[in-house]
């Protein structure tokens, strides 16, 4: 018996080795916040229409790209989903192991939101105050210390006398990345000692945004933003930092914070009013297409009105979607493979 | 001085049994510690949990008009594959609410009925395409958001603005029920179905089977490997440096962190090899390696436990070495291996840290075909449902931990079973 099945096990790993040629499927790989977006669509996809249904892997934005430019070829992704733009770097990686031609589809935006349970009051923050509370060093008195303020009366007046708590992703999360990118990294220039700091040494001023406090008052909550807002909801004295789609499915428990006096509805962040808003992104290897089958007829599911419209049913989701004009730009060059430009 | 020493004896008996008393004690007091963890946990999964096992159905009339799914009359079944179903069933959805008009509203009706209800119009016409023209019964879950308010689990008292469904379609859900179109059952789609975006529709299927071919592979490489290096570390090898090493080498890779047989998997099999990503053979493999060591340690403590008079009668009696072990240690010895082998593969159907290095944790909506196709596994799956926006996922991923628990159950009461088989025997 013990011969049989290891001439089996034997037989299965030989198989393997041929079977990695072939392939019919889609493989997308890339950041967490698309993945829910581009699996809709694949599933949509799979099930009206004779293609498989297309392999998505949440990898990350930066995982996803580092697969996405190994290479051309069967065992390499034919596409990635990005919650951010790639970099030049990342361009020239791509180029160096033949991956020359990759075509980039801006698909909607993702809002971050600062939100709190229901039953605790609303708050009405500005960047300024924001990066106050959280940064590691603040400047008190034109001189760079370690945050004091515990709580956010300390910072300004009009705020709650409640202590600061926040929950927040770690830094190996594409939404960190965005919040100290469109919130920190601002909300430090909004502070005259910050802008002459961006001045003097520029390096300090990066490590000064980019720093979030270690002393309690920032916590990192992990990847899931689910325990995040079970968290805010069992606590409703801390605020809680995560993308726009879990407060919109929670609209019962939590509430978003406004900033710079809007709140973060679909309508606000849609037209720009609300600003703490990234782009989603994925990006296609045009060498791949027509090898593997089915990645126009993805991209065309993906880019039509049906899908990533405002009615779309990728806004029933939480993505918010492009301006009309921007969408159908946007179609365009996704169906004619138009070449990345930065 | 006799009955001195009986007295001082007597003077501390009372002492002694309160100390025996207490030490009994703290043992039933851990167990209890035990229990109540363990019913704590058992009490949140299954209270979250049980809501998944029933769904909600809504029976819809739908009509198949054959200018919309065949419009030119020859039943093409790249025609019939590609037609708009989605507008029949708004159709069907429409002609019961004749006083929907504003396109909002027809939406947020529409909202109501899961996508399923457009794959399943498109399923039944491509199975049997005679029934294009007619009118037939579609049931087909509601969307996630009327199945948690059939279930009560929607405030309808809370203002409007603050839950994700609004008062008019509470009004209309609440027709459809008047009507009794609305019917509540068993989930089976938890069990037939895979991975989908929508939570009325995921099952755990896909996971199931991407398990059990991991499993399989697991089971066939690391079973056989580990007894036989544990047999020949045990009973043949020499007592020398090298064998000393090799011993530390296992006894340390036990304690290695998954993560970093992931890491192995991705740079020998998938970079060296070239085999699939997201392949359960893939899976199986890192997985043999990690279960590796734990097989090969309890089947070396269970070879130990052997009576040396056992081998020692058999090679008096004549018996070659081959044969002493073959018919007498090994035998003796199984039942422990395979408490050590299922200890190991319990290990391994729970684990997903190494997968996530080759592929595995995906969204695969197919089932898996083979243990070449792309699949994912029932942890996984549970990590993915977890990290779902969609409420309904909450109570989906607590059941999916169920069925986890039962299949570990099942494999466990599996080795009982096999072990009691075994020592029967002897």
């Amino acid at each position: 018996m013990i011969k049989k099945t290891l001439t089996l096990a034997a037989l299965a790993v030989v198989a393997t080795a041929g079977a990695a040629e072939a392939r019919d499927q889609i493989r997308i790989v890339g950041s967490s916040t698309v993945y829910p977006f581009s699996t809709t669509v694949a599933e949509n996809f799979g099930k009206t229409t004779d293609f498989k249904t297309p392999v998505i892997e949440s990898t990350g934005s930066g995982g996803g790209l580092k697969l996405f430019c190994a290479g051309v070829g069967t065992e390499h992704p034919d596409m990635t989903n990005s919650s951010r733009r790639i970099k030049k770097s990342e361009v020239e990686t791509c180029a160096k192991n033949g991956v020359t031609d990759i075509t980039e589809v801006k698909i909607g935006f993702d809002g971050i939101v600062l939100a709190n349970g229901k039953n605790a009051p609303l708050f009405n923050l500005n960047k300024g105050q924001i990066f106050q509370a959280l940064a590691k060093e603040v400047p008190v008195d034109g001189k760079w210390v370690a945050n004091p303020y515990k709580s956010w009366s300390d910072i300004d007046a009009s705020l709650p006398a409640e202590e600061i708590e926040v929950l927040g992703p770690p830094p190996t999360s594409g939404t960190r990345d965005a919040f100290v990118e469109l919130v920190m990294e601002e909300g430090c220039l909004e502070l005259p000692a910050c802008a002459e700091l961006k001045k003097a040494d520029a390096d300090k001023f990066k490590q000064v945004f980019g720093s979030m406090r270690e002393d309690g008052a920032f916590i990192e909550a992990g990847e899931n933003d689910n325990l995040i807002v079970q968290k805010l909801d069992a606590n409703p004295l801390a605020l809680g930092i995560f993308g726009f789609s879990f407060l919109d499915q929670n609209s019962d428990k939590i509430q978003g914070s406004n900033i710079e006096g809007v709140s973060p509805t679909f309508e606000a962040i849609a037209s720009g009013e609300y600003k703490v808003s990234r782009p989603l992104f994925f990006y296609i290897k045009d060498a791949h297409v027509g090898t593997i089958p089915g990645i126009k007829e993805y991209v065309a599911e993906f880019t039509a009105d049906k899908a990533w419209g405002p009615e779309g049913y990728l806004a029933d989701k939480g993505l918010i979607p492009l301006p009309d004009d921007m969408r159908a730009e946007m179609a365009k060059q996704a169906a004619d493979l138009a070449p990345l430009s930065l | 001085m006799t009955s001195n020493n009986t007295d001082l004896v007597r003077a501390g008996l009372a002492r002694r049994y309160r100390a025996e008393k207490r030490f009994r004690l703290y043992g039933l007091g851990a167990i209890l510690v035990a229990l109540a963890m363990l019913l704590t946990l058992f009490v949140t999964i299954f209270g979250s949990g049980l809501g998944a096992f029933t769904a909600t159905e809504m029976t819809l009339e739908v009509t198949l008009f054959p200018q919309d799914v065949d419009p030119e009359g020859n039943r093409d079944p790249d025609v019939l594959s590609a037609a708009n179903y989605r507008k029949l069933i708004s159709q069907a959805m429409l002609d019961l609410f004749p006083d929907v008009t504003t396109r909002q509203d027809r939406r947020a009706l529409l909202a109501i009925v899961s996508d399923g209800a457009t794959y399943e119009a498109r399923r039944r016409v491509m199975a049997d395409p005679s029934l294009i023209g007619q009118r037939i019964d579609i049931t087909v879950p509601v969307s996630s958001d009327f199945d948690l308010l059939n279930k009560g689990k929607v405030d309808e008292t809370s203002a409007e603005h603050e839950r994700r469904i609004t008062d008019k379609q509470i009004a209309w859900f609440k027709r459809l029920q008047d009507r009794g179109m609305i019917s509540t059952t068993f989930n089976k789609r938890l069990f037939t179905n895979s991975d989908s975006r929508q939570p009325e529709l995921a099952g755990i299927l896909g996971a199931v089977v991407g398990s059990m071919y991991t499993l399989l592979i697991t089971l066939a490489l690391s079973f056989p490997i580990g007894v036989a290096a544990a047999v020949y570390l045990e009973e043949y090898a020499p007592q020398n440096w090298f064998t000393d090493m090799i011993e530390v080498n296992i006894n340390n890779l036990a304690a290695v962190p998954s993560i970093v047989f992931g890491l192995l998997g991705l740079a020998v099999f998938l970079n060296v090899f070239g085999m699939p990503r997201s392949a359960p053979v893939v899976g199986g493999l890192v997985l043999t390696l990690m279960t590796l060591p734990t097989i090969i340690i309890a089947s070396r403590a269970a070879l130990k436990s052997v009576p040396p008079s056992i081998r020692e009668a058999a090679l008096g009696v004549g018996a070659s070495k081959l044969q002493m072990i073959v018919h007498h240690v090994l035998p003796l010895a199984m039942p422990g291996m395979l408490t050590g082998t299922i200890i190991g593969m319990a290990q391994a159907l729970g684990e997903t840290a190494p997968l996530l290095m080759i592929g595995m944790v995906a969204f695969i909506a197919d089932v898996p075909g083979g243990p070449l196709a792309p699949s994912t596994v029932m942890p996984v799956q549970i990590y993915l449902w977890a990290d779902s926006a969609e409420r309904a996922f909450v109570e989906r991923t607590s059941a999916a931990i169920m069925i986890l628990l039962a299949f570990l159950v099942f494999m466990n009461a599996g080795a009982v079973v096999l072990r009691k088989k075994f020592e029967r025997k002897w």
